[in-house]
């Protein structure tokens, strides 16, 4: 391993433009050795921005650092070059995870798991999300380590320094139960009166907002229903907002409420309606359940 | 109309399925440019598109996703669609429901930083 390092790094300073840089950063953290990886991978990203494994691998190696919210920017863009990389969307599974984001979590795990149906680890991984009573003990490994080098890797992270993190889980039983892992975050159905119904929103600096945005959700829907008549289009379907960090989309389960998703642009488009018809049926179910 | 907007704007009538595009005020909902296909009711289109932007953008606000920069309302027979420019202008497309949605905002992107 040594020497291989050694003639890797040579063969790095013969020609700094080779994606030697791949197998030495990997190399490097198999190690434990996360500051020389780091560099390794800085350097590789800065020659080879188009390249997503140069990103995916200095996500992993930040993620070993502690540093998660630049590892969550490296893995972004790594989507932004190949929505369906592997390792990227497993690594933000693993984040949203570690954030108590369940949703965002299970999405991304699904995601991994339909670029690499075969990879075990995303099953288990996301089967424990679901349950969301176990927790995704390290960092990702890379997509096409070998096996042996993946164990190795694995042993130096479980003696290192990753605290493990208490899933944050709302607490009420809502109709997003069997939807994505449980919770209820992120996903929220408001009556055509802007009273919230079922789950909610929260976050670390906002609080509970669920009861502001059913308010202006419900507004926007009755401007929707206007505007669709207007123009005669017929029944609205849905909307999509894109925000700064955020994609929101809003979409009727039935005449008199208003369901939103949320999630972040991580989560394609097509993805994010896919999850929302799955959300609508279960609120329909849920509406049909709570009647008299 | 100005014509560096009528230009603008015929960009995005060449997006195809596209009926209609406009410039807003954000504010007031009031029409600063149109290129509309005859039936469309231009000033009534851009007060709804005006409104429900205000009500999306304070939902987005609020829920933590910061300013918004598209909305997309999907209705059975068709699409309204929206991209505020810098500037508090609204640039609203009306299309058919099947219409190329990636190019439409990408040109109406383009659109919202032409018109600042």
């Amino acid at each position: 391993m040594v020497d291989d390092i050694k003639a890797m790094t040579a063969e790095l300073a013969r020609d700094p433009t080779s994606l030697v840089f791949l197998n030495l950063g990997e190399a490097l953290r198999a190690r434990g050795q996360s500051e020389p990886a780091a560099r390794i991978a800085a350097s590789g990203v800065v020659r080879h921005p188009d390249l997503p494994s140069a990103h995916d691998l200095y996500a992993r190696v930040l993620v070993d650092l502690g540093d998660f919210e630049r590892a969550y920017h490296e893995w972004t863009v790594v989507l932004e070059l190949d929505q369906r990389h592997f390792g990227a969307h497993k690594g933000l599974g693993f984040l949203c995870y570690r954030w108590g984001d369940l949703d965002g979590a299970v999405d991304h795990l699904e995601l991994a798991l339909a670029a690499d149906p075969r990879d075990q680890s995303v099953v288990h991984a996301l089967q424990r999300v679901r349950e969301g009573t176990a927790e995704l003990a390290a960092p990702p490994e890379p997509a096409e380590e070998p096996a042996a080098q993946r164990k190795e890797g694995k042993e130096a992270e479980e003696g290192g320094k990753e605290p493990a993190v208490e899933p944050v889980v709302a607490a009420d039983a809502s109709p997003w139960a069997a939807l994505e892992g449980g919770g209820g975050r992120g996903v929220m159905l408001a009556d055509e009166r802007g009273l919230l119904l079922s789950g909610g929103l929260e976050g670390a600096d906002l609080g509970e907002v669920g009861e502001e945005v059913a308010a202006y959700l419900a507004g926007a829907a009755q401007e929707a229903g206007r505007a669709a008549r207007l123009l005669d289009f017929g029944a609205w379907r849905s909307m999509l907002v894109e925000g700064e960090g955020l994609n929101l989309l809003v979409t009727p389960p039935t005449d008199d409420t208003v369901l939103l998703l949320i999630r972040g642009h991580t989560v394609p488009q097509g993805r994010l309606r896919v999850l929302a018809e799955r959300a609508s049926r279960s609120a329909r179910t849920w509406l049909e359940e709570q009647q008299p | 109309m100005t014509l560096p907007f009528t230009d603008a704007l015929e960009r995005l009538t060449r997006v195809r399925g596209v009926r209609g595009a406009m410039l807003v005020a954000g504010d007031d909902g009031l029409v600063v440019a149109e290129t509309l296909m005859e039936g469309v009711r231009g000033n009534a289109v851009a007060a709804l598109a005006a409104s429900l932007a205000k009500r999306l953008r304070k939902a987005c606000e609020a829920a933590g996703g910061g300013i918004p920069r598209f909305f997309h309302l999907q209705a059975e027979g068709g699409t309204l669609v929206v991209v505020p420019a810098p500037d508090g202008v609204l640039v609203v497309a009306v299309g058919d429901r099947d219409l190329n949605i990636g190019l439409l905002r990408l040109e109406m992107r383009r659109v919202a930083e032409a018109v600042v």
